[in-house]
């Protein structure tokens, strides 16, 4: 028998020999309904063309047939893994277009919901990414913690993932003794926890070799490519909105903003291990300095949750649409438009907002991170493997939701 | 620098092509010619370290009550990492001519934002790598984001229709491929 020898001749652009692969739209490691075609050489990916909208709900033009405060909750369908911080994204942006003033206890409120949602997109993050690459235990320890989170969630607002927690000038619930009680014990746990993950895989020699060198971009390349986030401070750019333009209480809490040095898949993983560890100390500063106060502002448009629902049925039809219409008779919409940012876990999530004087938003754009880390996957995927691809989509943490709004 | 100082050493960069600065709870909006887009965004860039592209998006104009240009605008959100200055560029595109020079050329991100707002408003970007629809499904006709576009439409779109039809077709058939009988 005589042994063969496969030699691997790289073909040239447009060789009938390369091999196409549609990865997705229903595959388990891209994150959702991401497609991406590929053409291949041998394992090597040679053009990489991801493709999006599979999810699209026409979100944009839906705003503009609804009133501010409807609106709330098609932001919890963004991105749905951390649906707190759209939210106060969303009320952030029409609070400043309408100039509406928040109470302090409600700032804080805030800061906390957003932090509790970015451990937890955090933890899904590095639960899906480790399982992409090969490690399975890790991705059941993140979701121990991440649960804990859940349900607080759902004791504080009602629901897991579709929060729709802000009101325009405020909060709709207050926190409980039995909330506070049990985030504290959470985050006196929670650093333990991040030195279990780190134990599991920062020494684990396939998890370097599967994320040491791959994806590198340069500092200069992933402000090009308009990444944000994690993504872009792994690269070693100093780009955190909550610290370049504080919103809510961040202006009032102390923290870093980790940066990376090396733009490499291991360094974006090492910048969001940090900023767990960053978000935890935010918790634990908004535990001990939560002020007391109203949650609502006094010139807030929007309709307070009604505390007894069942009170609230036995209002006559008319009465009720009254209540309704209270949005569109304060004469609180100007006309402007405006662009406000905010750091959600993925990244830069901003709002551009025209208002014409109406109760509606005359054009309201959303600038999501995810959108535009899918676009950089079509210059991040040129030239590597296969399996280097996963680790990628991975690390650029995606979200489709978001994506496609 | 103050944004409203940049604003300004632009305008006197570029007489004729900035027509109005106007602020709006702190953020400076310059409106501008399209034609010298690149050349603008370009300048803010190097010279004002206006490295960040925030956003890119469309506007339409059509049924806005307070005074506008054109009947299209493309707003350019830039930011500066290093000084945090933040600027925006609204750019009019008249509707006769739906165009604007494509800015991918300075930021490679920029790709997929402009792809966006041709795909919602029809504004075609010169020059533009890989100008094909983005968000929409194949096949889809009109730009939503358009005014005169319905929320709700009376046709139901064709891809679906073909699905239903599929679907039918298919309903013949049981699990083995066998025919069914239809009552």
């Amino acid at each position: 028998m005589t042994e063969t020898k496969t030699v691997d001749i790289p073909v040239q652009n447009g060789d009938e020999d390369r091999y196409q692969l549609k990865l997705g739209p229903q595959h388990p490691a891209t994150h959702g309904v991401l497609r991406v075609d590929l053409d291949l050489d041998g394992e090597t990916i040679v053009e990489c063309d991801p493709k999006v909208g599979y999810l699209h709900r026409g979100f944009e033009k839906l705003a503009e047939h609804r009133t501010f405060a409807q609106n709330i909750v098609l932001t919890d369908r963004l991105d749905y893994i951390a649906a707190m911080s759209n939210n106060v994204g969303y009320c952030e942006a029409v609070e400043k277009l309408l100039a509406i003033e928040v109470p302090e206890r409600a700032k804080f409120l805030r800061v906390m919901v957003c932090e509790m949602s970015r451990i937890s997109s955090h933890l899904l993050w590095l639960a899906t990414h480790a399982l992409d690459i090969g490690a399975m235990t890790v991705f059941l320890y993140c979701f121990r913690e991440r649960e804990v989170l859940l349900e607080l969630f759902a004791e504080l607002c009602g629901a897991r993932l579709t929060t729709t927690y802000t009101r325009l000038g405020g909060v709709r619930q207050d926190v409980t003794h039995s909330i506070m009680a049990k985030l504290d014990q959470f985050v006196e746990k929670f650093p333990s926890c991040i030195e279990e993950y780190e134990t599991m895989i920062d020494t684990n020699r396939i998890w370097l070799k599967r994320t040491i060198g791959i994806g590198q971009l340069s500092a200069e390349k992933a402000v090009d490519l308009c990444l944000t986030g994690a993504s872009l401070r792994g690269s070693g750019v100093d780009y955190d909105v909550r610290k370049h333009m504080p919103y809510a209480a961040y202006d009032k809490m102390e923290f870093e903003v980790p940066v990376g040095e090396t733009g490499d898949t291991y360094a974006r993983y090492r910048c969001r291990m940090e900023e767990l560890r960053q978000s935890n100390y935010i918790l634990r500063q908004c535990i001990d300095m939560m002020p007391p106060g109203p949650i609502v502002g006094n010139d807030a448009p929007d309709l307070v949750m009604p505390i007894k629902p069942g009170k609230q049925l036995e209002v006559d039809v008319h009465a009720g649409n009254a209540l309704f219409n209270l949005i569109e008779d304060r004469n609180v919409f100007m006309e402007g438009d405006i662009y406000v940012a905010t750091e959600v876990p993925k990244g830069e999530l901003g709002f551009y907002f025209i208002s014409d004087g109406l109760g509606r938003p005359y054009r309201m754009h959303i600038r999501s991170p995810s959108f535009l880390h899918i676009g950089a996957l079509g210059t991040m995927g040129k030239g590597v493997m296969v399996a280097d691809l996963i680790a990628i989509i991975g690390t650029l943490d995606v979200v489709l939701g978001e994506c496609d709004r | 620098m103050e944004p409203i100082g940049i604003a300004k050493e632009l305008q006197k960069k570029f007489p004729d092509s900035i027509s109005e600065i106007t602020t709006h709870r702190g953020q400076v909006a310059l409106m501008v010619e399209r034609t010298p887009i690149v050349e603008m965004c370009r300048v803010l860039k190097t010279d004002y370290q206006m490295n960040h592209l925030n956003c890119l998006c469309g506007v339409d104009n059509l049924s806005r009550k307070m005074a506008h240009g054109e009947r299209f605008e493309v707003v350019y959100q830039l930011y500066s990492i290093q000084n945090r200055v933040t600027l925006r560029l609204k750019a009019q595109v008249p509707e006769s001519d739906p165009s604007i020079d494509s800015i991918t050329c300075l930021w490679s991100g920029a790709n997929w934002l402009e792809r966006e707002t041709y795909d919602f408003f029809g504004i075609v970007f010169n020059g533009h790598p890989n100008l094909q629809r983005i968000l929409t499904a194949e096949g889809w006709e009109g730009y939503p984001l358009r005014k005169e576009y319905a929320l709700r439409g009376d046709t139901e779109w064709k891809g679906f229709i073909e699905l239903k039809e599929k679907a039918r077709q298919l309903s013949k058939f049981d699990f083995y491929g066998a025919q069914v009988e239809q009552e």
